[in-house]
């Protein structure tokens, strides 16, 4: 579904990512693991088009997006959810979520915004209450759920247990499998590499902007290397 | 919050005194003697310099002390909380049309000179509606607004000079330039963010300005255009001679207050049509995605929409509002000059839109109508007006930092029963 082909991207003179080559295939939960630095947020950024790539190419659902202004990357079945949940803090819930299906048609926005809501029973109740006063954890659920508001065949994750407590990390987790089950393939980019590789089917170990490792997300839960460097031991 | 020791604001307290003496001195403490054709420099007197060392006790006081005065600031949101005669839709609507009433019987109630100054009002409530969706909504400080004004004034003026245009067909051709002008500016331009920005704008602002003051052989340089026509009423002239005039038609006497009148009212036509417009826009997508890129341009992206074309939306809307204002402006003068479209205008534009509230209509109005008058109901404190007028500016930001009326956001109550039914 989502292809990357010896991806190159550069911040002016800084070599952000050398070469990454991944692949994500229909409904699966692919994840990707490293360190502060590595290159993770980079990676997903590239993915949807700032910045562009230098170099390599970037294909998702066969049509080559690597030189696609971002907006229309976005709007053609893949949605991210950004790092820091982002969401808009004076709008309600019900406002962020209509931002969510701003290019949709009316049937698609109630269609979504009632499957959203059934995923999130905690939005329902925060429905017309307003972002900026929800918890944390809330929040991340109405990133996501702005996310899903269009549809997407792939969700991009960056980061979405950041500064959240552990029960709500794990509620979040096991929502990501849920999505998973309704059709909606998943990247996950994540520093809780614990966690994204429980749930991953498969997993990519990205280090200084180059791939190291990549397996099935059980064996690299296994393995000595990842297990020193990113499970603590 | 423990309550701080009484000396606590000592130092500061001398500073600010000490402050308000040098600048007192300096200010008020000279004064400038002509004796023949040389100008001497002699102290003020003694009087002058006691009321100063008073003012710098009173600062020194108030700055020590401040912390326990009793709190003027916290609960005014409480108060001005919505009056109960305005609660439900049926009470607003008549409170409106009372309110509208009131404003279409105002001009035969009164003189000449204040129905020329509720038209000045009337101008800058315009102007400070279409500034408003650009800062307030969309949230980009623009600096040189008064450059679409300009441009919607000359559109008239020059399409009047050249090709015989009249107010009404110059009009929406007004409103349209400006939009280009804004368009054409605003592309190369919006990428950029805050303070640059705000400095390209005033930039803008200024060329445009500078070009209506050169181009002489189009525009008549510093000389102006002059003799623009008043609007007319469906063809009717108000002048005293003519082939078709308001009088004559009506069979009244010929009384020159009926142009002002019409005037007024047409002003106050096009600002209430401002005002729906924006109030629809506000509540379209459009709107929404202003208010959305206003606060997180980054999630504004990763959602798909183009922070470009939104901004630009804002901008060109925003100028059209001024082009049309400038069309007025010109035909209520019937004399334009590029000094009618210096910088002081914008500034003043743009502090109406802060002092009432970003984004929020009501506030706009009200600060308009402060704007203006203000400034000239103290017009008998001659060199002190502005003086005046900047302490008032800072009062404001100490009291109400969030302007007069804070925007409320407009909220959709169309699926309570998603929310309420479980």
């Amino acid at each position: 579904m989502l292809q990357l082909e010896d991806v190159h991207t550069h911040y002016g003179a800084v070599h952000a990512l050398k070469g990454v080559s991944l692949d994500v295939k229909k409904g699966e939960i692919v994840t990707l693991i490293g360190a502060n630095g590595a290159g993770k947020s980079t990676l997903m950024m590239t993915i949807c088009g700032d910045p562009k790539a230098s170099q390599g190419r970037i294909t998702f659902q066969g049509e080559d997006i690597t030189h696609t202004p971002t907006n229309k990357i976005m709007r053609n079945g893949l949605s991210v959810v950004p790092e820091g949940r982002r969401v808009f803090t004076g709008m309600t819930v019900e406002e962020n979520l209509a931002m969510g299906a701003y290019f949709q048609s009316k049937d698609i926005k109630e269609q979504q915004e009632e499957r959203v809501l059934n995923l999130f029973p905690r939005l329902k109740e925060r429905f017309h209450q307003r972002a900026g006063t929800m918890s944390g954890g809330e929040q991340q659920m109405l990133a996501i759920g702005r996310g899903l508001m269009d549809e997407p065949e792939l969700l991009l994750l960056d980061e979405p247990s950041l500064g959240l407590a552990p029960i709500i990390i794990s509620q979040i987790f096991e929502i990501i499998q849920q999505l998973r089950e309704t059709g909606t393939t998943i990247f996950l980019v994540e520093q809780n590499a614990l966690k994204a590789l429980a749930i991953a089917d498969r997993g990519y170990v990205l280090e200084h902007g180059k791939l190291v490792m990549q397996d099935t997300g059980k064996n690299l839960l296994a393995n000595e290397d990842v297990k020193k460097a990113y499970l603590g031991g | 919050m423990p309550k701080k020791p009484l000396f606590a604001n000592l130092t500061s307290a001398f500073f600010a005194a000490g402050l308000t003496l040098f600048l007192g001195a300096s200010v008020m403490g000279l004064r400038l003697n002509s004796e023949g054709i040389t100008l001497g420099v002699e102290l003020a007197s003694t009087q002058t310099f006691v009321e100063l060392g008073l003012a710098g006790l009173l600062v020194f006081l108030f700055q020590l002390f401040r912390d326990h005065l009793p709190k003027l600031s916290s609960n005014t949101s409480a108060k001005l909380a919505i009056p109960s005669f305005l609660r439900t839709d049926k009470q607003q609507r008549l409170w409106l049309m009372l309110t509208l009433g009131a404003l279409l019987l105002f001009p035969f109630t009164t003189g000449r000179s204040n129905i020329d100054l509720a038209t000045l009002v009337l101008i800058y409530i315009m102007l400070a509606i279409g500034l408003n969706i650009v800062v307030g909504l969309a949230g980009l400080l623009d600096l040189g607004y008064v450059g679409f004004y300009a441009v919607g004034a000359y559109t008239y003026g020059l399409l009047y000079t050249y090709f015989g245009f009249s107010f009404w067909q110059a009009l929406p051709v007004a409103g349209l330039f400006a939009a280009i002008t804004g368009w054409l500016l605003g592309y190369p331009v919006l990428r950029l963010r805050g303070d640059y920005l705000a400095i390209v704008t005033l930039g803008f602002g200024e060329i445009i300005r500078l070009l209506l003051n050169n181009l002489t052989e189009l525009t008549g340089g510093p000389n102006g255009v002059s003799r623009i026509p008043k609007p007319t009423l469906f063809g009717l002239e108000f002048s005293r001679r003519g082939d078709n005039t308001f009088h004559e038609f009506f069979g009244i006497a010929y009384d020159p207050v009926h142009r002002v009148i019409f005037l007024y009212i047409l002003a106050l036509l096009l600002v209430i049509l401002s005002i729906y417009v924006v109030r629809r826009l506000i509540r379209m997508p459009i709107g929404r995605a202003w208010e959305a890129l206003r606060e997180d341009e980054i999630a504004c992206r990763s959602l798909g929409m183009s922070p470009t074309n939104i901004k630009l939306s804002a901008f060109t809307i925003g100028a059209t509002f001024a082009g049309f204002a400038g069309a007025f402006f010109a035909t209520r003068q019937s004399f334009i000059s590029p000094e009618s479209f210096a910088f002081i205008e914008s500034a003043i534009i743009l502090a109406i839109v802060v002092l009432g509230g970003m984004g929020s209509q009501l506030g706009v109005v009200l600060a308009a109508i402060a704007m203006v008058l203000l400034p000239e109901l103290a017009r008998e404190f001659n060199e002190y007006r502005m003086l005046l007028f900047g302490l008032m500016m800072v009062l404001m930001m100490i009291w109400r930092p969030q302007g007069l009326l804070p925007a409320k956001r407009p909220h959709r109550e169309l699926k309570t029963t998603n929310a309420e039914v479980k």
